[in-house]
């Protein structure tokens, strides 16, 4: 393993004790016990793994959790992609970002936007008039940039929801809900202020208003930029927007959900011979809405051969590296109930390990919907300059971890 | 062009090269040539020859090739010190420069730079950079005062940089705020009882404002140095719950775990009867769900930290089991993490659905997980009572599949659950048996004999199976012998008539053939018990075992309540106190939760919600391990073999007293216990009921004499055993083969010291000191004569004093007492005489009078005087006390330069009648609890922490007279130091 940079905060940290770390990570893995957090006498390892590197963080004393999650938040959208050429490439920046990012092990600037208002990848001349530090580092108002203009003020307004389901064996829903996603791209001059309202159930029961469908939700969690305090004493969603695009809120919904699509499937294994797979799939949502590329994986054994595939719609293949029959549907319409048939052979002698029972997933989108219900009724945008701006709105609905075990 | 082509060159010859691009005229190539000495240290090479050359460059209007050379600096400044005062002059000048980016770069650089030569000429700029009018500077400034302090202590605070830091905590800009904030914890982590942060509502005040408006990261800055202070009341506590409650709704799911932990914290103070207590606990469960749908090692932090949530607060999380259900596609560590919170949160209500995941978990394929799985079935089992029986016949069917592990795995469940609820489910005990061959893991075969044994009536064949163990006896690891060994006694006692033989074979294996001295004691003690007493043996072997009860792995409450503390830290990823894994003196301080307001009574209120606590705070009992059984037996050596022995309360502890005194008796041959006939006339000893004490002694020894086959084998005896001629003697033997741990050690006696010197007596000295004797308060006293004359009626009295001590009997002086002439009195107390506060505590007034004259002293006894025998707590409720007595008569004292480990702390402490309740052993910390009752009815309680290799240990006690807990403390010394 070589390390590709390294920045040693607060020099209480011999260096090479990052040799320690592979071999560490190694003898974990072979034991099968991995942990992101490892410890080597006083040294503290805590990595994640981005495709092929590592990103470790090294501590001798206490220290947040969480520290190590942002530098490669921060340096994809630097650069877009994350990896060995694009970091030797541009070691210098990413040192000039480390020392911004954290000061003696006190996590500083983390937001990429206004780190690039300083720290450019031009390697910036030393012109007083240039390089002033931005106000918004050290600003209350620290993700948005004042003197921002454009000539037609406009709001884009994502509204995705995600489904997360996962069904037993013999059909029961074990778990499911909802994590949804309001997403901005602003494109707003100066600074205004925004309000958006939602059919938030909490809120129509404060205002005594219980006019039409309303959405209870879980738990809402927002970007820095919206107003904490004010939610929490009237619901109100009030914020001065980061300038492009940014996630305003997430939130869960816990409220049970019949599964969109549904899957009944009959996995039988002749051992030494072969297997037959038969899964049927059902739209459970309205018939004006379809589902958009819709793909079913079954998982079959990793030594099956020869496929055949019977499909009533779409089609079927087999992907023989995951161990899987991805079976594609392009539009599946609300209330329709479509087939598909799988046979594969088995070899005679048979495979001595034992195999896992991975789940039936299933993936999919259904746009101009949302499972809850969840409606935005109103974007408020005040500006001192008065100008209008409009606010789109688009509804997405989409698989999350969609999970359906199975019995064979 | 990209800057990875500086990563290729490894020519050699490269640094001079490089010295001569450092050193050339052009800026570019200038420029270039840094870049490649940095790509090089980047990669490890050294390239500190080309300090000077470096340094040069520093004087630069090129911010980026700045940036560089202070990023060589700070990596090589160390290494040569002399030169980097070379760079001095440029810091100082940058720290003046109109562009606050290049101020910032100047004085965050500088606190990088650890040179002590440095630092000094730093302090001028730095306190400009303090001052400064750009916040960014004046926030990397507060910084850096963390850094110097790092560096050299004194410094920063003979220049009064604390004071300007803690200015800096009333600053307009709140990003400043939070640095300083970070700035002074980090100070202060290093100083535990300055007063660096004197947090008082004003600057609460401030800081809960500047909350909502820094960034994330000064957030948790701010959250966390909220966490470390104590509100004064209920209300206080709970108007900052209100304002922090909001950080809950954040992205960062940092800030929401440091919200947490002030919330975890702040509740404690709160009445549990309060409405806003209950909203509390709603709010806090979805957040901390939300932070699972994070990537998977972000969620085994979360889990990490919800695994001590769900032990400190279960009612927060109670309905969101399903969330916990495994995955597929988790990783290990985040699945073996799910499947601990989900037994924690098992409860009647959910045991079904619990039940249906687990046995689903149990027929996958990552071996590791599936053997927690089926041991989760078990705990199961345990926690809730009324699954038990669907639990097992779960796990009977696990059995069925045949998977070899899972079998092993289930035998080791089932094991436990039979211990939980005994003679209830011995019907499976048929299937199990069918899979003995399959055992190849100690810990299942020890189960399963452990099963066969106890069951040894109930199974025909009982001794076939483990004859068939027995067989490859000394291949068997150390877990197997020992369950066998117990297991055929079990059997032999069960059974006489026909295991005669396997109990001979397996006594002279454990004692003659193995070089284990556990597996030797155990066998000797058996053997002994066997030959000596055997219905003592069956007291002993077969006694009623206590029933064990919720799980097993249940974080101490001391360390838990610390562990809330440090929630989103690495210390609750590791659920160790920073202590165990932070070097030096840092961050080591203990924190603790705050008592809740208005302790004792309404604290105490039987309202619904302290109900619902006290179940799930139901004192935890730990599932003993193999090894128990041999605890067991040890702990029998542990009762004093003093003759005012107090009643014990275990019937365990009563089989120990019988071995030692009455055990003889029944020897002797007592007629009219039917089972001992019955055994003496199986065995056919033909030893006469009248052979003396002498005799018998000889016989315990190992005399062939007796005749009684199982005396008649101990070939490879001590010789100390069979030498030994009386009976005291060989018994007393017999428990030192435990290790010596069995000669309990008398409790500590201070020297005599002079109480009264004979100047101030005309001639009469007197010297003393105080004892506990069997039971009995003395008061040892010598009476020197260094007058002239003699000395003739002597009389003592006691001033009213704070335990009541009186002379418990007239003071008998041999008299008369010549010139030159010493006697020696033990005069015995009472603790029934009048009672006054005296100061200090311990004080007694003492008046002596004789022919001459009547004399006062004061002396000190040591409070250990007062510590009565029956001062051993039951376990239950020593749990149950430790909670009720409010943390704040809690006291913590260091007991330094002691250098002994805990069994023998424990024991010597015994001695002076200090009990231990129980122990626990964290890594290589040993936790020991312990109970001590005065004379007056106090009971003290106490927690001493021994770190092996560490010879400082804590001591907490807690006691409802807080004032008493100093008293204990020098006693704790006194005892353990001598």
């Amino acid at each position: 393993m070589t390390v590709l940079i390294c920045r040693n905060y607060k020099g209480d940290v011999d260096m090479s004790e990052i040799d320690h770390f592979l071999t560490l990570l190694m003898q974990q893995e072979e034991e099968g016990l991995m942990c992101p957090v490892i410890s080597h006498g006083s040294v503290h390892f805590m990595w994640i793994k981005h495709i092929l590197y590592y990103f470790d963080c090294l501590f001798t004393s206490v220290c947040l959790s969480f520290v190590c999650m942002f530098p490669v938040q921060v340096f994809t959208e630097y650069f877009k992609e994350l990896e060995e050429e694009s970091i030797q490439d541009n070691f210098v920046v990413v040192y000039e970002l480390l020392d911004e990012l954290m000061d003696f092990g006190f996590p500083q600037t983390t937001d990429s936007k206004i780190l690039q208002e300083y720290i450019t990848q031009e390697g910036n001349k030393l012109e007083v008039a240039k390089t002033k530090v931005p106000t918004t580092v050290t600003n209350a108002v620290s993700w948005r940039s004042e003197g921002l203009k454009y000539k037609k003020n406009e709001v884009f307004i994502d509204v995705i929801e995600s489904i997360n389901v996962l069904v037993n064996a013999n059909g029961s829903v074990m778990s499911s809900d909802i994590v949804g996603s309001i997403k901005l791209k602003t494109m707003l001059s100066g600074m205004p202020e925004l309000r958006l309202g939602l059919n938030d159930r909490v809120l129509f029961a404060l205002t005594g208003r219980d006019k039409g469908k309303t959405v209870a939700m879980e738990d809402v969690k927002f970007h820095q930029c919206v107003r904490l305090s004010r939610f929490e004493s009237d619901r109100t969603i009030s914020f001065i927007p980061p300038d492009g695009e940014s996630e305003l809120m997430s939130y869960r919904i816990n409220t049970h959900v019949k599964p969109l699509i549904w899957i009944e499937s009959v996995i039988e294994k002749f051992s030494h011979s072969r297997v037959e797979i038969m899964v049927k799939a059902k739209g459970q949502f309205k018939k004006q809405s379809v589902a958009n590329n819709v793909e079913v994986r079954v998982p079959v054994p990793s030594d099956a051969d020869t496929p055949k595939f019977k499909t009533s719609t779409g089609h079927a293949k087999y992907v023989p590296e995951k161990n899987l029959v991805v079976w594609t549907i392009k539009s599946f319409p609300g209330g329709k109930e479509f087939l598909m048939r799988a046979h594969f052979g088995l070899p005679s002698v048979e495979n001595d390990e034992m195999e896992g029972k991975p789940p039936i997933t299933v993936k999919f989108e259904i746009p101009y919907f949302t499972v809850s219900g969840i409606q935005v009724r109103y974007m408020k945008i005040i500006e001192k300059s008065g100008y209008q701006a409009l606010p789109w709105v688009r509804y997405i609905t989409q698989s999350g971890d969609y999970q359906l075990r199975t019995n064979a | 062009m990209t800057d990875s082509k500086y990563f290729t060159t490894t020519k050699k010859g490269e640094i001079f090269e490089l010295k001569a691009e450092l050193n050339s005229d052009k800026k570019e190539k200038k420029k270039e040539a840094v870049k490649k000495v940095i790509a090089s240290m980047t990669v490890g090479k050294d390239v500190s020859a080309l300090f000077p050359d470096v340094v040069n460059c520093m004087q630069t209007d090129n911010l980026e090739l700045k940036k560089l050379v202070y990023l060589y600096l700070m990596n090589y400044a160390k290494s040569q010190p002399d030169m980097a005062i070379m760079a001095v002059n440029t810091f100082v000048k940058d720290c003046e420069d109109p562009n606050p980016l290049i101020r910032a770069l100047a004085v965050r650089t500088m606190g990088c730079i650890r040179v002590d030569k440095i630092t000094e000429y730093l302090c001028e700029p730095l306190r400009k950079c303090l001052k400064d009018e750009d916040p960014y500077v004046r926030k990397t400034a507060a910084v850096c005062v963390a850094k110097l302090h790092d560096i050299n202590a004194q410094l920063v605070e003979d220049q009064g940089f604390l004071d300007t830091l803690k200015d800096l905590i009333s600053d307009s800009n709140p990003m400043v705020v939070a640095n300083a904030v970070a700035a002074l914890s980090e100070i202060a982590e290093s100083h535990p009882n300055s007063n660096l942060l004197d947090l008082n509502p004003q600057t609460i005040n401030k800081l809960l404002t500047a909350l909502n408006e820094c960034t994330e990261w000064g957030q948790i800055f701010i959250l966390d140095c909220l966490a470390n202070y104590t509100p004064r009341d209920d209300r206080e506590s709970q108007s900052i719950c209100e304002r922090v409650t909001p950080r809950l709704s954040h992205a960062n799911s940092a800030v929401v775990l440091s919200a947490v932990k002030v919330l975890m914290k702040f509740m404690e103070m709160l009445p549990k009867d309060l409405d806003y207590y209950g909203t509390l606990l709603k709010k806090l469960a979805p957040p901390l769900v939300t932070l699972l749908s994070a990537e998977p090692e972000l969620q085994y932090v979360a889990l990490r930290n919800i695994n001590l949530i769900v032990q400190k607060r279960p009612e927060i999380l109670k309905h969101e089991m399903k969330v916990f259900f495994v995955k597929y596609n988790d990783p290990i560590y985040v699945k073996l993490e799910k499947l601990d919170i989900m037994i924690r949160l098992a409860s009647q209500a959910n045991i079904a659905q619990v039940l249906a995941e687990l046995k689903e978990y149990a027929t996958e394929v990552d071996v590791d997980f599936v053997r927690k799985a089926v041991r989760a079935i078990g705990r199961c089992a345990i926690k809730v009572e009324q699954s038990a029986e669907r639990c097992v016949s779960t796990l009977l069917d696990l059995i069925q599949t045949k998977v070899n592990y899972v079998v092993q795995e289930a035998i080791v469940v089932i094991k436990d659950i039979f211990r939980k609820y005994p003679n209830k489910y011995e019907s499976v005990i048929a299937t199990l048996c069918e899979n003995l061959d399959s055992l190849d893991e100690p810990e299942a075969r020890a189960a399963m004999i452990w099963i066969v044994g106890e069951y040894a009536e109930r199974i025909d064949n009982a001794d076939e199976l483990l004859e068939s163990f027995l067989e490859g006896f000394h291949d068997e690891s150390t877990q197997v012998q020992l369950q066998l060994l117990t297991a055929i006694v079990k059997l032999f006692l069960k059974k006489p008539t026909e295991t005669q033989e396997l109990v001979q074979q397996v006594l002279s294996l454990a004692t003659q053939d193995s070089d284990n001295p556990d597996l030797r004691d155990r066998g000797y003690i058996y053997w002994r018990l066997l030959s000596t007493d055997p219905v003592a043996a069956k007291e002993v072997v077969l006694a009623e075992k206590p029933l064990i009860s919720e799980e097993t792995d249940l974080i101490e409450p001391t360390l838990l309540d610390e562990l809330i503390c440090h929630i989103g830290t690495l210390a609750s990823v590791y659920h160790k106190p920073p202590s165990a894994f932070v070097e030096g003196g840092r961050g080591v301080q203990h924190k603790r939760l705050p008592a809740r307001a208005g302790s004792g009574e309404s604290a105490e209120s039987p309202d619904v919600g302290q109900a619902v606590s006290a179940v799930s705070d139901a004192p935890p009992a730990v599932i003993p391990s193999q090894g128990d059984l041999l605890g067991d037996l040890l702990n029998l050596d542990l009762a004093p073999p003093t003759s005012n022995v107090p009643p014990v309360p275990s019937s365990m502890q009563m089989g120990a007293m019988d071995l030692l005194g009455g055990g003889l008796d029944s020897l002797m041959g007592d007629e009219s216990e039917t089972s001992a006939s019955h055994y003496r006339t199986e065995v056919q000893s033909p030893q006469p009921p009248e052979c003396s004490e002498r005799e018998l002694g000889g016989d315990v020894g190992g005399s062939p004499a007796m005749g009684v086959s199982l005396g008649g084998a101990p070939v490879g005896m001590p010789a100390g055993l069979g030498a030994a001629p009386a009976v005291g003697g060989g018994l007393g033997d017999l428990f030192d083969l435990g290790g010596g741990v069995g000669v309990t050690a008398g409790s500590y006696i201070p020297p005599k010291t002079v109480w009264l010197p004979a100047m101030k007596a005309k001639g009469l000295e007197i010297s003393g000191t105080f004892a506990r004797r069997s039971g009995v308060i003395h008061m040892d006293l010598s009476f020197t004569n260094k007058a002239m004359s003699v000395m003739t009626d002597f009389a003592i009295q006691f001033n009213k004093n704070s335990f009541g001590l009186a002379p418990a009997g007239p003071l008998q002086v041999l008299t008369p007492l010549s010139p030159n002439q010493t006697v020696d009195v033990s005069l015995p107390l009472s603790t029934t005489g009048p009672v006054m506060k005296m100061e200090p505590l311990n004080n007694l007034q003492v008046a002596v009078k004789n022919n001459i004259d009547v004399f006062y002293f004061s002396c000190q006894y040591p409070i250990s005087l007062l510590f009565v025998e029956d001062g051993k707590m039951d376990r239950q409720v020593f749990l149950a006390t430790w909670k009720d007595i409010p943390s704040e008569n809690e006291a913590q004292f260091q007991i330094k330069d002691c250098h002994l480990n805990s069994d023998a702390a424990s024991n010597k402490l015994q001695g002076s009648n200090i009990f231990t309740v129980a122990k626990r052993t964290v890594d290589t910390q040993d936790m020991l609890y312990q109970s001590v009752k005065l004379t007056n009815g106090i009971w003290m309680l106490a927690e001493l922490r021994i770190q092996t290799g560490n010879p400082n240990s804590t001591l907490s006690v807690k006691c409802r007279a807080p004032e008493v807990s100093q008293y204990v403390y020098q006693c704790y010394e006194l005892i353990l130091r001598n």
